[in-house]
């Protein structure tokens, strides 16, 4: 302690014992170490201003100090164990707020929230939702769309060939702006896909039912199908039954990326069609000796 | 465990340490008259008579100071729990936490 103590405590040489007491104590409410925990500034002010009031709040030193009969040095002598050697460990549990001195503290609460709501640096912004309902042969053959936002803005959506039900297209940058210089977040949107009326999707492959006369059936020929990439003719056998499914190999999901071109299966269906008065009369003449059309049921 | 005549601070007098204990500021393990202090508790009474006598904190005042400190300190030992819990992992974890807290 080699610093004059009146200075420490700012007081004049000539001040009252008041005075003394007053300016240690306005001292030592700023910068108790039980009340500044962890803070080593404020313990060595605590402890500069403790041996100066040591030195200067008794009369006696005092005067033997004014009189230099001992120097400020003389003063100083190590602090007493504090509150915060105990309360900074273990037994402080014994006086903790949150339970009433009966183990610990609500540990998980607490920092669950200081990680959680800790301001980030750079930041992604955050995406956007939207969901789009295209038609079937668009999700197939793939197309662009354009929607228009909440806010009156507009997104062209390209929709790659082969997309289904439920696919998540993701547009980069067209979310919120991103914090702190952070990337802006992305559009997401949600792809539903209309039903047709005659085609159905399994993965990449495409089916329909396609109507066949009974003379179709009986003596084969052309049939022309409406594939999703244009009319194809299609050799039907003759004799061909109702049910029979013929695949047109590539004419399904168009190839795209990586995935080859799925098939068009073609479920082929009888028609009889309107009742033909010539077919009757023939019929009832025609018969088919031992063929049990019901023969596997039994 | 340290009674009251054990206790050896200075100016300190037995009723205001009864108004204390009935306030609930120090905890003790006695009954009335016989009181029994653990050190913690000890380091609990210099604190108040410290904040009471020394810096001149009046009594009114002195539920809210206790209150804060003790908060205070559930906080510094929350932070040295999770000090502790950090120091056992792995040093890369420990980097991308740092790092973390630097942004």
């Amino acid at each position: 302690m080699a610093d004059d103590p009146y200075k420490i405590l700012g007081v004049k040489r000539d001040a009252s014992a008041e005075e003394i007491r007053a300016a240690y104590r306005k001292l030592a409410k700023k910068h108790h170490p039980d009340l500044n925990p962890g803070n080593k500034h404020a313990e060595e002010k605590f402890k500069a201003a403790s041996a100066a009031y040591e030195l200067l709040g008794d009369a006696e030193k005092r005067g033997k100090y004014d009189r230099g009969e001992i120097d400020a040095s003389g003063a100083e002598r190590p602090p007493a164990q504090g509150w915060r050697q105990y309360a900074e460990s273990g037994p402080g549990d014994r006086y903790a707020y949150s339970t009433g001195g009966m183990g610990g503290a609500d540990f998980e609460d607490l920092f669950g929230n200081i990680f959680n709501q800790r301001p980030r640096g750079p930041a992604k912004g955050h995406d956007h939702h939207y969901s789009l309902e295209v038609g079937f042969l668009e999700a197939v053959s793939g197309a662009t769309r354009r929607i228009t936002l909440p806010d009156g803005g507009t997104l062209n959506v390209k929709i790659p060939p082969g997309t289904e039900a439920g696919d998540i297209l993701r547009l980069r940058g067209k979310g919120d702006p991103g914090f702190n210089g952070g990337p802006a977040g992305d559009a997401l949107i949600e792809v539903h896909v209309a039903p047709h009326k005659f085609y159905r999707r399994v993965g990449r492959n495409i089916h329909m039912d396609v109507p066949v006369s009974l003379k179709e059936a009986v003596l084969g020929g052309k049939v022309t199908i409406p594939t999703p990439a244009g009319e194809v003719a299609m050799t039907v056998r003759p004799g061909t039954e109702s049910g029979t499914e013929m695949r047109l190999r590539g004419r399904g999901v168009p190839a795209h990326g990586k995935h080859a071109a799925g098939d068009l299966h073609v479920k082929l269906n009888v028609v009889v069609g309107p009742a033909d008065e010539k077919l009757k009369e023939f019929l009832q003449s025609w018969e088919q000796p031992g063929f049990n059309p019901r023969e596997g049921l039994k | 465990m340290i009674t009251f005549e054990s206790l050896h601070i200075a100016g300190l007098d037995e009723a205001e340490l009864r108004t204390w204990i009935e306030a609930s500021w120090v905890h003790t393990r006695g009954t009335k008259g016989a009181w029994q202090f653990d050190e913690v508790d000890v380091a609990r009474i210099k604190l108040i008579h410290t904040l009471r006598h020394d810096l001149d904190i009046g009594e009114p005042a002195m539920p809210v100071v206790l209150s804060l400190l003790d908060q205070l300190y559930e906080l510094r030992r929350n932070a040295a729990r999770l000090n502790d819990a950090l120091a056992t992992l792995p040093p890369a974890a420990r980097k991308a936490i740092l790092e973390r807290l630097e942004e």
